[in-house]
């Protein structure tokens, strides 16, 4: 048996109210590829992110041995310094610089007062001949597409002696060609002794490539598998993936009668606004009725929030195309004023970013959608716009000691709370909510399924984008499945499993690769 | 009263105690000649531009700590173009009024849209602006000075409101002004809060309210009794308050009003909110363009003349003004009557420094240090508090 490189043992990594991490261990063997599985949330992430020394020592229990040696990490430096180099899934180049200035960025060549540029665009082209990419290292690389980028990265790691290359989905925003030169890229490198660990969710990328497969759920190590003494199945990885059981976390629902279509999409084309030729929504056409919950699962960066949002009258992407029909009329929406016109509602993944005014009041934030509502030509009535404030604290449960509360100092639920109440406030027939229950706990998510029960038991129509399947299970009337910016699926509640909506996500990236 | 609560008032009401603190220092170093009616008088006449040009730039800095350097330049070369019609021209100052003003917002709209439309950072439009304009002015005015301007324009702002009930020393109708101010606002805030109290919303405490009621009826007061044995109440104390009190409701009970401050607190959410956020940016930057023009019509009044160094780095009365008055400079906070007495602070330290014959290089260096000592102070608070 060949050495253990790296032993992470017994990591336990807590975030204030959720336990990220919980006594996970991972075994990586000198000169393997070690492939690292598992949902979104999951704790892939995080685990490399205490590896590698984002989260410093002492911010986690457990222990790590590198090389024989009981690692100490505070920060990335001292990991890289030991040859573990984390490439991560969005990409952290800086457009206009050069391609070698990129590559020596905190690791300059020469002296401190007088960069070497010589031997900086030297020994960056002789990485660059390694790693197979036909660019000069003084390209910018704003001028190189994304699979040159990811190249790139893979030569930065390279100029620091890497030792322990950790990729974190690298083959993401890869076409097919590129995903191949990759994996190739990284068999090379396993001949020449090099140990790495990929995180990933494409299964016949791992089974190309890993040697050995460990499986994290819900922050627990779920087993390891190794290609030479197990069979490894596409359904053994998915049930280690998804197994867990559906206790009672959802509401009960009335019976609701579904009516009508309420919105169809037709062959919805969006393009991305900056990279316009990166198509991030392809050709998708889906509908929802009245009454109705309608799930659209998939991982991250499946192209849901943009499909979501480009819909919301183009706040996202450039080039959009396709038909948008709302109770059987077709609308054009410009504006995000045009989509609340049409009762239409976003309400978004990310509620500090984008959803709430964090330095304001409750009630400043629970009427901003809807100010109409609150004034006469333009003058606020104040008393009018606290009561509707305090109406909607009361009836979705806001716990907090007065509307005048700044929406900063809520809890997460309570955010998303008053996040609902303003879309709500502004009487929509069809909502989109965006990831509804990301970072709140138990609880509050039981409440807000209750309030989604609630908007369909009045008729209304609820999209959910989920990346949590048993939320997506347990609340919706119909899935749909995204995966790589298309609809791969649709499935009824009735034959919607965990492992059968997986399956379909997984699959569809097989396919695209088999192509 | 507990001791949070004591040093919440303190954090609330900073500015005011800082600017109560300054006012009995500079008394006290000056002799008591800082509250000498001329001096009050002095106080407004002085610094009514930095009061009308603080509130504009408080709009360009709630979208989001964005300034607007070109205000200065705006002023001398609205006054240039007015002081050409009321001198080279004979203009009545009525329509010469109305042209600066016109002038002044198509100045603020052509910059507006660069900033909102175009997207072109507000720093670099209203730099170029502060050139071109003090450029333009110059061309104007042929590097000359204009003067004097006409009486019947000078008395719109130089003069003092007539006395029409009192007679000799002491002007009865500016302190009858004045009690009445006093009777408006305890009225308007006593109805305010047995509304809030009848419906069962929050009101503040009694006992703060009647505090911060004892102390700004006080101050009014006693500046009236101040300008009646001057020679009563200034005109350009009623431009400038018809000015703050405009905006002090558009800021605090508008629709627009509330759109600056949304965008400036988080604009993606604002614009995932329906809100057409470039026409707030354009708004705030048309805006202050126009009330760079009212401001100019009162500098060329009390210059009595249009002049190529005319409003010379006013923008930074301004900018600082807001900032001593509690604006954020990341944007989405601050308030008209912050602002206000973050000008007045601004003017009392002037004045008294004035008196005092500091010289004008260590006045510098002075506001300076206050400037920055007040940003510092509001950011390390909050820092505290979170």
């Amino acid at each position: 048996m060949a050495k253990i490189l790296l032993e992470m043992e017994n990591i336990t990594k807590t975030f204030p109210g959720v336990k990220a991490l919980d006594n996970v261990n991972l075994k990586v063997e000198e000169g393997e590829i070690h492939a690292l599985v598992g949902e979104n949330g999951a704790g892939k992430s995080t685990l490399m992110n205490v590896l590698s020394g984002i989260y410093p020592y002492g911010s986690y229990e457990g222990d790590i041995h590198y090389n024989g040696e009981k690692c100490k990490f505070k920060k990335i430096m001292d990991s890289e310094e030991k040859g573990i180099v984390i490439i991560h899934q969005e990409l952290a180049l800086i457009p206009y610089m050069t391609i070698g200035e990129n590559m020596y960025l905190g690791n300059e060549r020469g002296k401190k007062m007088a960069i070497d540029w010589n031997e900086t665009y030297g020994k960056a082209d002789e990485y660059l001949k390694v790693v197979g990419l036909q660019e000069s290292s003084r390209t910018l690389i704003k001028d190189i597409g994304v699979g040159k980028q990811q190249l790139v990265e893979i030569a930065k790691a390279l100029a620091k002696n890497a030792e322990l290359l950790i990729l974190d989905e690298p083959t993401a925003s890869l076409n097919e060609a590129e995903s191949k030169a990759l994996l190739d890229l990284l068999l090379k490198f396993k001949k020449e002794g090099m140990t790495s660990i990929m995180i990933s969710h494409k299964l016949n990328e791992i089974s190309y490539v890993a040697d050995k497969i460990t499986i994290l759920r819900d922050g627990s190590t779920i087993e390891t598998l190794d290609k030479n003494t197990d069979e490894i199945s596409e359904d053994r990885i998915i049930k280690g993936m998804v197994g867990r059981d559906l206790t009672d976390r959802f509401p009960k629902r009335k019976e609701v009668k579904i009516g009508e279509i309420s919105l169809e999409v037709k062959d919805w084309n969006v393009y991305h606004p900056v990279y316009s030729e990166r198509k991030m929504v392809d050709n998708v056409s889906f509908k929802v009725h009245k009454g109705e919950v309608v799930g659209i699962s998939g991982l991250m960066g499946a192209g849901r929030t943009e499909l979501a949002m480009s819909i919301f009258g183009k706040s996202y992407g450039t080039n959009i195309s396709g038909q948008l029909i709302i109770n059987g009329k077709e609308v054009h929406l410009h504006s995000v004023r045009d989509a609340i016109n049409n009762k239409l509602a976003y309400v978004t993944e990310d509620r500090k970013g984008n959803g709430l005014i964090l330095s304001n009041p409750i009630k400043v934030n629970t009427t901003l959608a809807n100010m109409n509502a609150v004034s006469s030509r333009g003058i606020i009535d104040k008393d009018q716009e606290y009561h509707v404030a305090v109406e909607y604290k009361d009836k979705l449960n806001t716990k907090c000691p007065s509307v005048e509360q700044n929406v900063g100092n809520l809890s997460g639920g309570n955010q998303q709370k008053v996040l609902l109440a303003k879309w709500m406030f502004a009487k929509p027939d069809i909502l989109i909510l965006d990831e509804p229950t990301r970072g709140i706990d138990v609880g509050a998510k039981y409440e807000i399924y209750g309030i989604i029960n609630q908007l369909v038991e009045e008729g209304k129509s609820v999209i959910m984008i989920s990346s949590e399947l048993p939320e997506i299970l347990g609340m919706s009337d119909r899935i749909y499945i995204m995966n790589e910016g298309k609809m791969v699926g649709e499935l009824n509640r009735e034959e919607a499993t965990q492992e059968s909506i997986m399956s379909y996500i997984l699959k569809s990236s097989v396919r695209r690769i088999e192509e | 009263m507990n001791k949070a609560k004591v040093s919440n008032i303190v954090g609330k009401y900073t500015m005011i105690l800082a600017l109560v603190i300054v006012t009995l220092f500079f008394t006290w170093a000056t002799d008591g000649k800082m509250l000498l009616p001329q001096n009050v008088n002095n106080l407004i006449a002085q610094n009514a531009y930095v009061f009308i040009l603080a509130t504009g730039m408080l709009l360009c800095i709630l979208t989001g700590g964005n300034i607007d350097l070109s205000v200065g330049s705006i002023i001398c070369f609205v006054g240039a173009i007015g002081g050409k019609f009321l001198v080279s021209n004979n203009m009545n100052p009525i329509p010469a009024i109305l042209i600066m003003l016109v002038v002044g917002l198509v100045i603020g709209a052509w910059q507006g849209f660069w900033i909102a439309y175009v997207r072109i950072p507000p720093f670099i439009v209203t730099l170029a602006g502060m050139l071109i304009f003090r450029g333009l002015s110059n061309v104007i005015l042929n590097g000359q000075t204009i003067a004097p301007m006409p009486d019947n324009y000078l008395a719109l702002f130089n003069n003092y409101v007539p006395d029409i009930i009192g007679s000799g020393s002491f002007n009865l109708t500016c302190m009858l002004a004045g009690v009445l101010a006093c009777i408006v606002y305890i009225f308007i805030q006593a109805r305010s809060r047995t509304n809030k109290i009848k419906k069962g919303y929050e009101t503040e405490s009694l006992g703060g309210m009647i505090v911060k009621m004892t102390v700004i009826c006080a101050v009014v007061l006693a500046m009236s009794i101040r300008l009646s044995q001057y020679k009563g109440i200034p005109n350009v104390l009623i431009w400038v308050a018809v000015v703050v009190v405009i905006y002090a409701y558009i800021t605090s009970k508008t629709t627009i009003g509330r759109y600056f401050y949304a965008v400036g607190g988080n604009e993606k959410a604002t614009k995932l909110s329906g809100i057409n956020t470039n026409r707030v940016y354009f708004i705030a930057y048309a805006n202050m363009g126009f009330l760079s023009a009212v401001a100019a019509l009162v500098t060329i009044a009390r210059l009595n003349s249009a002049n190529p160094t005319a409003g010379n780095s006013y923008e930074m009365d301004a900018i600082g003004s807001c900032f001593i008055g509690g604006a954020s400079a990341y944007g989405g906070i601050g308030t008209v009557p912050g602002v206000i007495v973050g000008a007045t602070l601004m003017g009392v330290i002037n004045l008294g420094m004035n008196i005092m014959g500091v010289d004008a290089n260590y006045q510098k260096v002075v506001k300076g240090g206050v400037l920055l000592a007040a940003v510092i102070f509001d950011v390390v608070s909050k820092r505290k508090k979170s």
